[in-house]
Parts: structure tokens; sequence; C-alpha cells
């Protein structure tokens, strides 16, 4: 076996150029070979799940699609506007056949005539690529009107967003895609019966995407000996912040922990600055509950990191070390919260606004022991009642922090010390703030 | 209902239809869940999580898919882990909504508190306060208190102007969509939208001029909280202080239910004013919408200009004079006419008024030459073959056929077209028929465009293709049997419907007159729409029949009153004219050649100014009576403000006339003009107005008694929702097909017809100048 199934552009150079990628085989197979039903249940059997985010089986979610009401559209989500996650980036620019022949694939087998990847807007220099890509495999027949000459009509069409991280939920890219406003729709339906245009479709991550050759030319069998029983295949794990060899790293799901991930020789080799340690880790960029370094030999696959108490996602994984200030950095995630709300559901638009608030109170130190307390309950207020999922994350950075870091919130409450030290301190907590207020006053107008 | 649900809410059982949402269900048992995005009307969105309750489903075997059994063998219930949203869930047999447990209230305590943050708590000053659905929720379900500071409230434009006639609080919204969501569903104008994200979203005009809908002013109705105003009402009064007095819209055929909400008021001068019109409820004829002319087009009750006393023209100049002065003078000429005498009425009075001008005419008078539209055809055709008893266009659907010809619904009778568009969305087909675009073939399953003046020949090939039976007129018909496959097509919809509704418009070359006689195709055209409908034999059926788009809103009832007393055309000689409430000089026409002329009217016009006698009547607003709409349902109108001067309404004129002439009538109110009515008028027949302000229970309900969807103190019908009344041959069941060859394309350019058309009336309203000048601009190429 190669030594990656989907970067394999690491070890073909050039595989961009159809030249090197060589024929469309998995999707040649497919046309002329099998039915659609058998591609689904191939994709079934080999337990693939879906990469971007939620580990939905994806030969499930195809056959959800009804059969009887045509057209059905395939829709690529290539928006990647988790922050932290850069695999699909890397798919497309470097091995953008893999991830076309995966959906023309899935378009084979859902019946789909259209199949549309939805970029996120600062990919143009990718889509560019994508294109070039597009361009050599309808001059080669692999997509068009007769896909390996046979009736099977495939045509993949590029569409770049316009700057929302909300356009990454399914639901709303479909409402991106149809020239609306990018806001959530209601579910149910699901896409894969009322979808783009009202008709079925299927959504899919770039990654999923590019997982499907590999299953068609090898089996579904070969395919499942890679990874865990429940968690099958290699996964592109996505490896950022404050260590040394950040980057997308390939690895069979379930092989590898945390551990090895940030501090392996073949992965992150270590932290950034000699002699710090892991702090915090976020697993799935900002929408995970963020976990500890207790955390760092959980094996990384859906399962063994669910039952850790945060989510593998999209397997972004940001390292953060002993050197950051936690309340920060988890006002930093709120922050992108709140610019991202689309507005749409009264919790997630009002909620993030307030929290972002309670946050800079906070970090400014002009917040009391009950400021501190109310954050947590903005949060818990808002979980269970969004329209969508982004409302639910947002809350998830605030109340994994204060778990896990709650004295630093705390320490930065200004009657703080009331609490600690019983007597002794609290003359002195009663001082300070007007000290740093009349310090404050006297600042502003001489700088 | 075929397909029934039964499930609990709060242990309490519903049996609703299928499909319904658990927030209807629940007020189907008086159960109130708070929303503020979800409105019966229209489609819901599930964004404000107001609704937010317990769904328990039955439990489902995952082999067998019958339901899990518990110990007591009952359906095990297997609620969700998260609350749901009742405004998107439909309800499932045995389902469990708990609305009531301290989860939900605290969810919905959450909920307000969120959407309390950024709102202005301005109640104080703000129109919608006293019937806010946010002011009453947060009272009813709130929290009470809020640990937002309010220190860090956003501050936003609070008077962004939308358009000319609305306004809007950016700080007060709270981001429902519902206006924007009516634009787009209801009325079908884009011109809404959101625009930026998160909490700086905010509504915005798309459209140049801004908010272009003939429709915009329901989005403050509906708006939740006082974000949306028009520049009509805003900062005039509140709510509680408020007469809402039950009145019929005075302008065009669909006679809307709306509710004159009236005050005295400082600018004013300390008189009473109408200080905004809302419409009422009436699911039956405008549900809970009128357009921006009903709602702004009443400032001509109150205007400057109105006559204030009776002027009688004394050497060449018209004073003022008493009423003893001008009856004294009026009986002497009219006398002095001795039969000669012609009279004038326009469309717009009450059948009461109608009625005693008619019989004032044959009792004192002695004369039966009277007038009323002389370019409308087929009044006649439209009270034997008018839409049957029961008719209801929101009950069109699957199956039902509505053929337009000749009519631009949208600017005739906008309200139709509101309930026209969501027939097609329940099913019904469309046939539009015109000689130009109107906003009905977006609509239409079939749209036929004729060359001007073809109207008729159209309508005859439409029955050509669609039978081919013996009948009276068969052999001419067949002439025009059809090459168009258009045409064909539309013609198969209608053999195959099993309801048909004619509407027939007058946008074709208006009629001249030629030696006295007006040339008329609309005639044509009008007999042409009852073949139709006859021969199909879609008559005397609720939702079939003849629907026509005439021109104002009593055009029907005063032709009802004045063909029951044998009204002729002008004939002879006319020594003396009385003309009421109608300017043909002002329209371009000509008087007929007379010696004296009394005017009845509002204004002084032009045809007042060359009048002998000008006598002041009451404007609707100020006195009570009836109109008939379209449909030929009769409903009543309340007296909402006192006489303006010393004018008097235009029955009790006619009944002090009468007294000159030694009539002893016995009307002391128009009332008991209406009993007079009822029993010599055959359709109008048990008609009165204690049966007239009968009110029935109107679904969705959106009045006071629910603040739930609104808390309008307006909506609440409690002025009556009239009657139908029959068409002639559901009296007496006689039909017949009549042959009018039609005319040939006369070459003359039509009219089209504009809601926005400058009149009389509507240039009172200082505010809708805008609309009439933009009206104007715009040049229809027929």
């Amino acid at each position: 076996m190669d030594k990656y199934v989907l970067l394999r552009h690491r070890d073909t150079p050039d595989i961009h150029k159809l030249s090197v990628y060589g024929e469309y085989t998995a999707l040649q197979k497919a046309v002329t070979t099998l039915t659609p039903e058998q591609v689904i249940n191939e994709v079934k059997v080999s337990g693939l799940r879906g990469r971007g985010g939620a580990g939905f089986p994806a030969g499930v979610k195809w056959s959800f699609v009804p059969k009887d009401r045509l057209p059905h559209y395939v829709t690529v989500n290539a928006d990647e506007s988790e922050p932290g996650t850069f695999k699909d980036r890397e798919l497309m620019e470097f091995n953008p056949h893999q991830v076309i022949e995966g959906a023309a694939i899935a378009a084979y087998a859902v019946g789909a005539t259209r199949v549309y990847h939805y970029l996120r807007g600062e990919f143009k220099s990718v889509a560019r690529r994508m294109q070039a890509a597009l361009d050599e495999a309808y001059a080669a027949g692999y997509l068009g009107q007769n896909v390996f000459g046979t009736h099977v009509e495939i045509q993949m069409f590029l569409h770049l967003g316009a700057g929302a991280y909300i356009c990454g939920e399914e639901s709303a890219l479909l409402e991106s895609l149809e020239g609306k406003r990018g806001q959530p729709r209601l579910r149910p339906p699901f896409p894969a019966v009322v979808g783009l245009y009202n008709q079925p479709t299927v959504i899919n991550n770039t990654e999923t995407m590019a997982n499907v050759p590999y299953i068609l030319n090898h089996g579904a069998e070969a395919y499942k000996k890679l990874g865990t029983e429940k968690s099958p295949g290699t996964k592109i794990f996505c490896l950022s912040g404050m260590v040394k060899r950040p980057g997308n790293y390939e690895a069979e799901l379930g092989k590898i922990s945390f551990r090895d991930l940030i501090f392996g020789e073949n992965f992150g080799q270590g932290m950034m600055v000699e002699g710090r340690n892991v702090k915090a880790i976020l697993p799935s960029g900002a929408s995970g509950p963020i976990v500890t370094e207790a955390a760092l030999d959980v094996l990384l696959d859906y399962e063994s990191v669910a039952a850790a108490g945060t989510i593998l996602g999209s397997a972004s994984v940001i390292v953060l070390d002993d050197s950051i200030d936690m309340v920060w950095a988890a006002g930093k995630v709120t922050h992108f919260f709140r610019h991202e709300s689309c507005g749409k559901c009264t919790p997630c638009r009002e909620g993030t606004y307030w929290m972002e608030k309670q946050y800079q109170d906070i970090l400014k130190g002009k917040a009391t022991l009950a400021d501190v307390q109310l954050l947590q309950d903005v949060a818990q207020q808002i979980i269970g009642k969004c329209l969508c999922p982004l409302g639910e994350f947002a809350t998830s950075p605030v109340l994994s922090s204060f778990q896990h870091f709650q004295a630093e919130y705390e320490a930065r409450a200004t009657d703080a010390k009331k609490v600690v030290p019983a007597k002794a301190a609290s003359a002195k907590a009663a001082a300070t703030p007007t000290a740093a207020k009349t310090a404050d006053t006297k600042a502003v107008p001489t700088t | 209902m075929a397909d029934l649900i039964n499930l609990f809410i709060d242990d309490v059982a519903v049996s609703v239809p299928k499909g319904t949402l658990i927030v209807d269900a629940a007020k189907r048992a008086d159960i109130d869940i708070p929303v503020f995005c979800y409105h019966p009307k229209l489609k819901p969105v599930g964004m404000c999580r107001m609704c937010l309750v317990q769904v328990g489903r039955v439990k489902l075997d995952r082999g067998t898919g019958q339901p899990v059994l518990d110990a007591n063998g009952s359906p095990e219930i297997a609620y969700g882990p998260k609350l749901e949203t009742s405004c998107t869930t439909p309800v499932e047999p045995g389902m469990r909504v708990i609305t009531n447990t301290d989860l939900v209230k605290r969810a919905q305590k959450d909920v307000l508190e969120f959407l309390l943050t950024s709102h202005p708590l301005d109640c104080p000053i703000c129109d919608k306060g006293g019937e806010c659905p946010l002011q009453n929720l947060t009272l009813t379900y709130g929290p009470g208190v809020t640990r937002f500071d309010y220190a860090d409230k956003q501050h936003l434009d609070k008077h962004y102007p939308l358009g000319e006639l609305i306004f809007l609080d950016k700080e007060r919204c709270i981001q429902c969509a519902r206006c924007i969501r009516f634009q787009d569903e209801i009325a079908d104008d884009h011109v809404l939208g959101f625009y930026e994200r998160g909490r700086k979203m905010q509504i915005e005009t798309m459209s140049t001029p801004g908010f272009d809908s003939k429709f915009s002013g329901n989005t403050t109705d509906i708006c939740p909280v006082g974000a949306l105003t028009t520049r009509d009402f805003r900062f005039r009064a509140r709510p509680w202080e408020i007469t809402n007095v039950p009145s019929i819209c005075p302008h065009c055929p669909v006679g809307c239910n709306i509710s004159l909400g009236t005050r005295r008021s400082a600018k004013g001068g300390g008189e009473w004013e109408i200080l905004r019109v809302m419409p009422r409820q009436n699911e039956a004829v405008n549900e809970i919408w009128i357009c921006d002319k009903g709602r702004f087009g009443h400032h001509y009750a109150r205007s400057q200009a109105r006559l204030q006393k009776p002027l009688i023209k004394k050497e060449g100049r018209l004073v003022e004079a008493t009423w003893e002065e001008a009856f004294s003078l009026i009986a002497d000429r009219f006398r002095a006419a001795n039969g000669k005498a012609a009279g004038w009425l326009g469309d717009r009075v009450s059948n009461e008024d109608a009625w005693l001008f008619g019989k004032l005419f044959r009792e004192g008078f002695n004369s039966a030459q009277l007038v009323n539209r002389p370019h409308v055809a087929g009044l006649d055709l439209v009270a034997r073959y008018g839409v049957g008893v029961g008719t209801n266009l929101g009950n069109l659907g699957q199956g039902d056929v509505v053929f337009i010809v000749a009519g631009d619904v949208e600017e005739t009778a906008p309200v139709h077209m509101l309930r026209l568009k969501a027939a097609v969305e329940r099913g019904a087909k469309l046939i539009v028929a015109n000689a130009r675009e109107t906003k009905m073939d977006r609509y239409a399953a079939i749209s036929i465009q004729y060359q001007p003046g073809m109207d008729t020949q159209t309508v005859y090939s439409l029955l050509a293709s669609v039978s081919n039976q013996q009948s009276a007129i068969s052999s001419q018909v067949a002439k025009f049997a059809p090459s168009d496959n258009k045409i064909k097509a539309a013609g198969q919809l209608i053999a195959e419907a099993q309801n048909l509704i004619v509407m027939l418009g007058d946008e074709r070359p208006y009629p001249v007159m030629v030696q006295g006689q007006y040339t008329d195709a609309g005639r044509a055209l009008a007999q042409a729409c009852a073949n139709l409908v006859v021969a199909t034999g879609h008559i005397g059926k609720a939702n079939n029949g003849l629907l026509p788009l005439w021109p104002h809103n009593n055009t029907q009832g005063v032709y009802d009153m004045l063909s029951a007393q044998g009204a002729e055309a002008l004939s002879g000689e006319v020594k003396a004219l009385y003309l009421v409430g109608t300017d043909p000089i002002g329209e371009g026409q000509n008087l007929p050649p007379t010696d004296f002329v009394v005017v009845q009217e509002l204004f002084l016009t032009p045809t007042a100014q060359q009048a002998d006698v000008v006598l002041p009547a009451l404007a609707w607003a100020e006195r009570d009576g009836t109109f008939t709409n379209a449909e030929r349902r009769v409903q009543r109108y309340y007296k909402a403000l006192p006489p303006t001067g010393q004018a008097k309404a235009d029955w009790e004129i006619f009944r002090l006339i009468a007294e000159k002439f030694g009539l002893k009538w016995s009307f002391f109110s128009a009332e008991g003009v209406m009993h007079e009515i009822a029993a010599q008028v055959a359709a109008y027949a048990g008609l009165d107005y204690v049966c007239l302000a009968e009110t029935k229970e109107e679904w969705p309900p959106v009045g006071t008694s629910s603040d739930l969807y609104f808390g309008g103190t307006a909506y609440d019908n409690r002025g009556g929702v009239g009657a139908q009344t029959k068409s002639l041959f559901e009296i007496n069941g006689r039909s017949e097909l009549k042959w009018i060859e039609p005319p040939p394309p006369s070459g003359q350019s039509i009219e089209p017809r504009r809601l926005n058309r400058p009149g009389t009336l509507i240039d009172q309203s200082a505010i809708y100048e805008v609309r009439l000048r933009a009206a104007e601009l715009v040049k229809i190429e027929a």
C-alpha cells in the first residue's frame, strides 16, 4: 500500500495533472460495471463516514435520496470555514482529480447530473487549480454528456462563496448556492429529500469525496482494514497552534493519539517553544469543547474522542501551550462566533453578542465573579435553543474552558480576592479597582 | 376532514387535520404558545425560538414499525433530547406536547431575555405599546428583569424611511422577518430583505423607489413590535385611546372590511379624526389584508376642502344658502320640469342612498331617467350570473379555474390578487387574457395576449374550444373556433374545471356616444363572458359565475337599486338634472343640455362649479349604510365621525326633498331604508342591519381575543361579515344564451385601470401623493 490514501501528491509529485493521476479507473468501474445501488452499497459497506464534522456514514446518506423525484444534485462542501481547517484546500490544490473522481462517482450513485463544488470565497487560486483539473477531466471524457462513452451525464461546476462561516453548514450552503442569503434552513426536511432548488441533494465534504475512488478501486473490505471498525479509513489531521511543525497529516483513524500527533517524529515534532507544555487542545477548530493535556493519550477516532467529552469534527487540532491565557483564547473564539452569527435565530444572534461583551469586561478587568457566572449562564441559555448547530457550537469553548480553567476566570474577577483568603484580602481587593480606575483616567489624556 | 390526527397537548386531547402545526393545534385547544416570527398566514421559519415546547413521540419498534407498548399496554412515548419549535413541527398521531413545564417556561424566559437585549424598551413612546406582542408576551412569559446592562444596548437609526409611507425603527426590530415574508409570500413584491448579519442584521428595502408595493401597510400590522410604522399614524395616538369603528373600504369592489381608528386629536383642532385604517378580519373577503389605497385614502373624509353648506347660484356665483332655500328651489324647478328630469348617480354611494334616489325620482319627480356609470356594461348579467352564494376565493384550490379577461386584478381589486395568488398555490388554475401583460400573468397557467379590441372574440374562441354542444348560439360561436394552441389548452382547462369563476374587466376601448347611444363594446364582452359560464353550466353555485372588476366600491349595489325601480337610460329632453357623487365634467364628459343642475357632493368638483344648486353630503365615515361588493356581498359600515359642517347623508337629503313633494316617507335611519329594500328587491330579501352585523368565528384567530399572533385591537370583526345576495339565476333558475356580434376592433387606445390614478377623493390624501405621481409617470402600453 502507498503511504497515502488522500494526500497522494506527497508520494507522487504533479498528481494534479491528469497525465500523472492517470485514468479515472474507479469512475470507469462504477459507470461501466456497477449499478448505482451497487456503488451506494459498496460505500455503505466500507463504513466511510463524512469528514465534514458530523461523521455521518456517507453511503447511508446517499441511500436516503428518493428515486422518484428528479433531478438530483450533488454538492461538495469545500467551504472549509472552520478555524484551523486546511485539508480540503490541499486536496483541491494538489490532488484535485481524486476529489473530482469521487464526486463524479457520488453523482452516478445518486443519479445526479449536476455537481457543485462550493468553495469558500478566499479559494480563488484553489478554484483555478480545480478548474484546470475539471477541464482536463472534461477533455478526457470523464465528465460531460457521455461519461466513458455511456449514457451517464455528469456536469461539474465550481462556485465561490462570499465569506461566511455559516455557509459551511449544509443548508446555508444550499441557500447561498441558490443565490440567497447564507442562512440555515429548517430541518427536516433534510437536503437528501429537499435540497438544492428543492430537489433531493447529497452534500458531502471534499475529503469524503476524495475517499471514494479508493473504495471503488480497492474494494470496501480493503478500505475497512484501515482505521478502526467504527471509524474506518484514513483522515487528514490539520495540526496548528504552538507546535513545531504544523500542517496536514494523514493517518489511519484510531491509530494515533493527540500525543502522537503533536509530538510524533512524523507529525508535529513537539511544542514550538522548547520547555513549554500542552495546556489546551481545540480538537475541532472553534466548535468543539476544549480539552487539556489530560486528553493527550486519547486515540483519534470519532468514538474515542467523543468518549473524552469533545468531538473530532473536521479534525482541526489547535494546540495551545501553557503561556496562553485561556480566558483570552476563549474570548477570541467567542468573538469569532459573534462575528459569524448569521442572525437568523435569537439565541445565537443575541447570545454570542452578550458572551463577547462579558469576555470584554472580564479581560478589561471590569468584571465581578457574578459577571463570570453570568457568562456561563448565557452560554447555558443558548444551548438547545438554536436553529442550527453553529449556535450550539458557540457555547462549547466558553463552557469547556470554564470547566478546565475556572481559576483563570475567577482570578480576573475584581472581587476574586474576597473569596479566596477570607478576611485579609478583602480590604485590598476593595481598594484595587479604585486604584486601577484612577490610573486609567490619568493615562488616557497623556497618551 | 378525513385525516384527523389525535394527540395530547398538556394532557388535553386534541384532534386536528393532518399537517397542522403544533402551535395551531394548541390554539384549537385554547392553549397559548407564545410566538414572534410565526404568523398563521405565513410559512413557518422557526427563527425567533419563542415557541419551544417538549415533544414526545410514540416510540416505534425498528424492526416491525409498530409502537412499543409499556407495561400497561399503552404506547411508550419518547421525548426528544431538546425542546422543539412548535411553529415548525407538524402533529403526529399519539404525540404528546408539553407547554407548561419549568423547562419550557425557562426557555421562554431565556429567549425573551435575549430578544430584549437589543430592544430599546421605549414602550412609553411607541405606537405599538398597548397592542404589542413583544410587550404582551414579555409580561406574560418574560423574566421580569434582565441581566443585560442597559448601557451595552446598540443604538441604531430610529426613523429610517423604507419608503415614503413606511418607517423603520431599527432598534425595535426583533428580526422576525414577518414583513419580508409577507412581501415575498403574500404580496409577491420582493422589495424587502435583510442586510448585514448577526446582531447588525436589519431590514432594508431593495427597490427604487423604496418599499415599492401596493400592500406595504400590511407589514405594519403584522410587525410584532413597533419597528414598522406608517407615516400616517406614527406618533399620533396610543392604541387604547383609539375608538375602532367597523367600516368597509370605500374604494374598490373587493369591499375590504376595515376598522377606522378614530380619536379627537390636537393636530385636528380637537376634532374627531380618522387616525388610522386597519384591516378587520373577514376570511371570506379580505382575510386580514388591505391595500395601501384603502389604508391611506381616507383623508378626504376630514379634508378642509369639504363642502360645509348648501350653495345656490346667484348672478353666476355660488353663494351659501340654507337647506330650506335649496330644497325649495329644487322642489320648484323639478316640479316645473314635469317629469322631464334626469338623475345621474355615482357608484360610490350606499345602497340606501341609491334606493331613495330612485324612489324620489319615481314618486316625486315622476321620471325614470336614471344613469349610473354609463360605460360599465354587464351589470345586469352579473346580477343574473354572478358568483353564487357561498363564494370564497379562499376556498379555491385543486380543480378550480379562474379566467380573467380584459382586466388587471392587481390594479382594480388588489386584495383579490393576493387571494388568487394563494389559490393558485393551493392548486387552482388561472387563465389570463388581456391585451397587455399584467401581474396576474405571473400566476397564470395560461396567458393569452390578444390584439386590443379582440377581447370578445377571444372569449368566444375559448368557448368554441370548450364545447361543441348544440345551443342557441353554437353556430355563431363555431365561427371563432381557435387555431391557437394556447386557447385550446385553456379551453381544455375550463372543460375539466370543477368550479369556474370568470373575472370580467373593462380594459377595452371606451364607449363613445354616437347619436345619443353608446357604442358598447363592453356589452358584447360581458355577454360573451355570461355565455361562457351559462354554456358550461358554471352558474348558480358557490365559486362559480361572473366576478366583475367594477371601477368602484358599490357599482353593483347602485345598479341593483336603480334597476329594481325600473331605471331607464337618458332618452328625452332633460329640464332638470340631479347629479349625486359623480363628476362627469371632471372626467371629460359633457352634461346633457338642461336648464337646472343640482349636484350633491363632498367637494366643489368641476361639475359642481357648473351647478345651480350644490348640496353638501356626508362622507362614508360620517354615516352608516351598506355597500354591495363585486361578489354581491352586502356589507354594513358604521358612523365613525361627526358630520362636516351642515352636510347631511344622501338618503336624508332625498327624504327631505320628498317632503317638499308631499311624500310622507317614514325613514329616519339608513336601517329603515334597508327594510324597504329587503321587501322590494328580490336579491336583497331577508336582509336587515341585524343580520348584516352578525359575525362568525374567524380562523386563524388574530384579534385581541388571542394576542398570540398579533394582538391588534383592530382585527376583531365586531361589525359583521355581511351577507351575500342571491343571483337572479339562483332565485328564478332562468338562464339564456344570447348572441351579440363582437364588434371589430375600433383602433381606439385602451386606458388601463390604475389603482393609484389621481381622483377627487384620493387627491385629498397628501401622503399618498407620491404614489399618485408615480402612477401618472408610468405609461402602460396596450
